[in-house]
């Protein structure tokens, strides 16, 4: 099994199962020519006229590139921004993106075909060999390095002087605190905000684009509809940030009421229409698609899956929490409102969390 | 080598030069180094030119973006969204898009480069897995390229934020989601990395300051160094003739090497240039300003983020609660830090842990084939399927709707996938490495098969076997074997204990397994009897006049 495995030995040159070595003097010298090696007679190297035919091709790449640039620099002032063409496979699309696009990349590659072409036809295709030296420095030389070392931290004492070396250790260590104490300015403490959301009793339910009012009888059955409390826009503009979007999105679905099977709380609902947190309780993406028949609510991002049939809660995916529902009803004129905030919070989950 | 005539007198600049900087030594050193020539050489020089191409139009478009979340009303010209309300950094990314000329170009050709970026130092990572290039003295250079690959991976994610485009956003609220699940620190981190609660207006500028600085200069320091050792320890080269572990076969820097690698990088840069011309890339002006209640269905990230999105897809839905005070999601933890932090140590851990199992301490060269190491391969293939189910399960929404397949079914499938799959692999790849050993071996103890048969006068058929050709024998002689250490005695003949008798049992039990179905190394007599008779077996067949490529008496490819 060990014919050729020596543990204690390095490579060993002398080994007949090795192909034959090079002397030791190359290593000095510039590499040579390989031995050994097969090597074939290129038409350029054997036919002047194939030779000079090389260098006229690769002169043409080169040309090629310089009128390339040209065109690039002219067209980049000659095509206006707005005009548009058709080309096949790509559809209609920026005339500029692609003329531009196209003859900078062909100028930029016609110089690397030239330069390989150049390369294979008419460099020495001979393969050279040079020798290696084993990485590892000789013994003498490893020595002379550690005397060197010990002898300079001889010489500055840090050995022997033991108070120095460790009030210097100290500082070091000490002295990149400035710069974390300085991250601490990079968000504020956490006061409670991931359980919170703006909804509160008796705000009205707005549709996410219009933000207008919605009845009850503005969603037919099976339908879902995105909603955020009426003041969203407010809150963004004084925060001025998307943070409470990404919070107070509710999502709002009617079903028969006789389909419901369970709810967070007793009637929660409101004549069938029941709201959940558009949240995903698995990382948060906001969820959008909706199946009618089963009440099925999938998050796209990882496809976690609720039903909102049965409390929100999850029946596949990574997700492991149910939707948190919101509580609602409609006020004296008719609109929907929450009865009362989220009773737990939205979104994903969070250390503090709890139950 | 060459024969034409060197001017002898030195350049005056050149000497300017020279006397305040004193190059000379390092240039004679240099200038006619030898590098070995192979195709999967070029893959970790993609990589190095992708980077390049990144940094130059990287910084093109620092010019034109603006990393800011302040909340305008967009007015450029195109036209779909002009009056709506989006931050900054999507407005600008659609003038860069629409109104600076060549902009277009810019950003798609980034990308581009983006990709093939990560691609590249993938696909060479396993070029250097699968031939063993890892091992001493390359180790660290193997840590480095895994620090790389790790930067890239950040650096690509960061960039791909930047846009604040809507599927952009949806990536950061994910990214969000999982910091926010970390035991104890996640609030703490999440509100120190957003400047409070998702997604505040603090978080694309400091992307900005990672994906254009911190990134890029980590990135650019660790391939110099990357590159420096290469240089210094000379490229390892498959076998082939001439080839040993002490020398280097190949073409010069100056000119071969410069012309070719130089091209390279231009035929790089050409490519992904004309891919920005042509097929268009992240269509931000397609998805909307980012709005933390909207999504898009079949939004997919970045090829390179796909694995981490289908461990996040497969894991089933475990979450504890500790004393109904506080929450731990493994469901987020596991499939998004705990899996990729332990792929990437065992990754870095890899070369020292064969070397440890082998004993083999010596400086390697000489690439090995894959076959040759056919534990080797086979643990790399099969983290390579793990890895690639982990990719497709990051596309099951695609395919359920590709396909037509039910979602859970194929989330279920996966989930069995992940774990029955790559045993699989390993066993299948292991007995496919033997089988081209057991070829190699034949061919060299018996010759090559011609598939020609000979009837002889007696009535009886041979088949006449070639010698291996030069060109090929130190490629069939490259194999080595490794030994299988003895199982340790817990107590020895005086009753003392065995040191480590723990770890000693473990290394002897898993060099067996390492190194199980070798076959034995034939010797040199074995091998030179062999080719002789393959030798003579063609003599003869030429003595009854069958020629290499002639009609045959009889021909056939059975035996």
């Amino acid at each position: 099994m060990t014919n050729k495995f020596d543990i204690n030995n390095t490579f060993d040159p002398d080994n007949e199962n090795q192909a034959p070595k090079v002397s030791k003097e190359v290593a000095t010298k510039l590499p040579t020519p390989a031995k050994g090696v097969d090597h074939y007679l290129r038409r350029t190297d054997t036919d002047p006229k194939a030779a000079k035919r090389a260098e006229r091709q690769v002169a043409a790449f080169f040309g090629a590139s310089s009128l390339f640039t040209l065109i690039f620099v002219v067209s980049f002032f000659a095509i206006p921004r707005e005009t548009k063409i058709a080309v096949s496979l790509i559809g209609v699309t920026s005339a500029q993106n692609i003329v531009l696009g196209t003859s900078f990349g062909l100028a930029i590659l016609f110089i690397g075909i030239g330069a390989i072409h150049w390369a294979k036809k008419l460099m020495p295709d001979v393969e050279m060999v040079q020798e290696r030296k084993e990485m590892k420095p000789a013994d003498e030389v490893q020595q002379e390095a550690l005397d060197a070392f010990r002898v300079g931290a001889t010489e500055s004492g840090v050995g022997q002087r033991k108070l120095i070396r460790r009030s210097l250790l100290g500082a070091l260590a000490l002295f990149p605190l400035p710069f974390v104490v300085m991250l601490r300015d990079l968000g504020p403490a956490p006061k409670g905000e991931l359980r919170k959301t703006a909804w509160q009793e008796d705000l009205h339910i707005v549709t996410d684009i219009t933000y207008e009012k919605i009845r009850p009888e503005d969603i037919p059955v099976g339908n879902l509809i995105s909603a955020m409390p009426e003041n969203i826009l407010e809150i963004q503009e004084e925060e001025g940030n998307l943070n409470e979007r990404g919070k107070s999105a509710i999502l709002l679905v009617r079903m028969r009421p006789e389909d419901i099977k369970s709810q967070q709380g007793p009637d929660w609902d409101y004549q069938g229409i029941v709201a959940y947190s558009k949240i995903c309780t698995h990382v948060g993406c906001p969820i959008a698609l909706y199946e009618q028949r089963t009440h099925h609510l999938l998050c796209p991002c990882h496809q976690s899956t609720f039903d909102l049939a049965d409390s929100g809660q999850p029946i596949f995916g990574p997700a492991a929490r149910r939707l948190p529902q919101l509580a609602i009803t409609v006020d004296e004129e008719g609109y929907l409102v929450a009865r009362q905030g989220f009773q737990e919070p939205i979104g994903p989950s969070f250390w503090e969390r709890g139950a | 080598m060459s024969n034409t005539t060197v001017n002898k007198k030195t350049p005056a600049a050149y000497n300017y030069v020279d006397s305040r900087v004193g190059f000379s030594a390092a240039l004679k050193r240099n200038m006619r180094k030898v590098f070995p020539d192979h195709w999967s050489f070029m893959l970790g020089e993609i990589a190095l030119y992708s980077f390049l191409i990144l940094l130059l139009t990287g910084t093109f478009l620092t010019l034109w973006y603006k990393p800011s979340m302040t909340e305008v009303i967009y007015n450029g010209s195109y036209i779909p969204l002009k009056g709506i309300p989006m931050s900054e950094a999507y407005a600008s990314t659609l003038e860069i898009s629409f109104d600076v000329r060549g902009g277009m170009l810019l950003r798609q050709i980034h990308h581009w480069a983006a990709l093939f970026f990560i691609a590249a130092m993938v696909v060479h990572l396993l070029r250097v897995f699968f031939t063993g290039a890892y091992r001493k003295p390359r180790e660290f250079n193997w840590l480095l390229g895994i620090a790389l690959l790790t930067l890239g991976l950040l650096a690509g994610f960061s960039g791909y934020s930047l846009p604040d485009d809507l599927l952009s956003g949806v990536g950061l609220k994910i990214a969000s989601g999982i910091i926010q699940a970390l035991p104890v620190v996640g609030t703490w981190a999440l509100y120190f990395l957003f400047g409070g609660e998702f997604p505040g207006t603090e978080v694309i500028s400091r992307l900005y300051s990672i994906h254009i600085l911190l990134l890029p200069g980590a990135i650019l320091a660790l391939v110099t160094a990357h590159l420096l050792l290469v240089w210094t320890q000379k490229h390892t080269q498959y076998p082939g003739p001439g080839r040993t572990e002490k020398n280097v076969v190949g073409y010069p820097l100056l000119p071969v090497y410069t012309a070719k690698a130089g091209g390279f990088f231009f035929i790089v840069f050409g490519v992904t240039t004309l891919l920005g011309a042509l097929v268009t890339i992240n269509p931000i002006w397609l998805y909307g300003p980012y709005t933390p209640d909207q999504v898009t269905a079949g939004s997919q990230p970045d090829w390179y983020i796909g694995f981490l999105e289908g461990s996040l897809r497969v894991m089933p839905a475990i979450e504890f609660n500790i004393f109904n005070t506080w929450t731990f999601s493994p469901n987020v933890l596991i499939p998004a830090l705990i899996l990729p932090g332990l792929m990437f140590a065992l990754m870095g851990a890899y070369p020292f842990l064969e070397s440890w199992i082998t004993g083999d301490k010596r400086e390697h060269n000489l690439l090995d084939r894959p076959r040759n190491a056919p534990t080797r391969t086979a643990l790399g293939t099969m983290s390579l399927s793990f890895y690639i189910l982990l990719w497709i399960g990051g596309g099951n929404d695609i395919i359920a709707t590709t396909f037509n397949l039910s979602i859970n079914a194929i989330t279920w499938f996966m989930r069995v996938a992940l774990i029955a799959v790559p045993p699989l692999v390993f066993i299948a790849t292991r007995r496919i490495c033997l089988g081209l050993q057991r070829n190699d071996l034949d061919k060299l103890l018996h010759g090559k098969e011609t598939g020609r048969i000979l009837r002889l006068p007696e009535g009886g058929f041979v088949e006449v076997h070639e010698p291996v050709s030069e060109a090929e024998l130190p490629k069939l002689l490259a194999r080595e074997t490794y030994p299988v250490w003895e199982l340790p005695q817990k107590v020895d003949a005086n009753g003392i204990k065995t040191p480590k008798y723990r770890r000693q049992l473990m290394k002897a039990k898993l060099s067996a397994w390492w190194t199980k179905g070798d076959l034995p190394i034939p010797t040199m007599k074995e091998i030179q009897s062999g080719q002789h008779h393959a030798h003579e077996a063609l003599e003869q067949a030429h003595e009854f006049g069958v020629e290499p490529g002639k009609e045959e008496i009889v021909t056939s490819t059975n035996h």
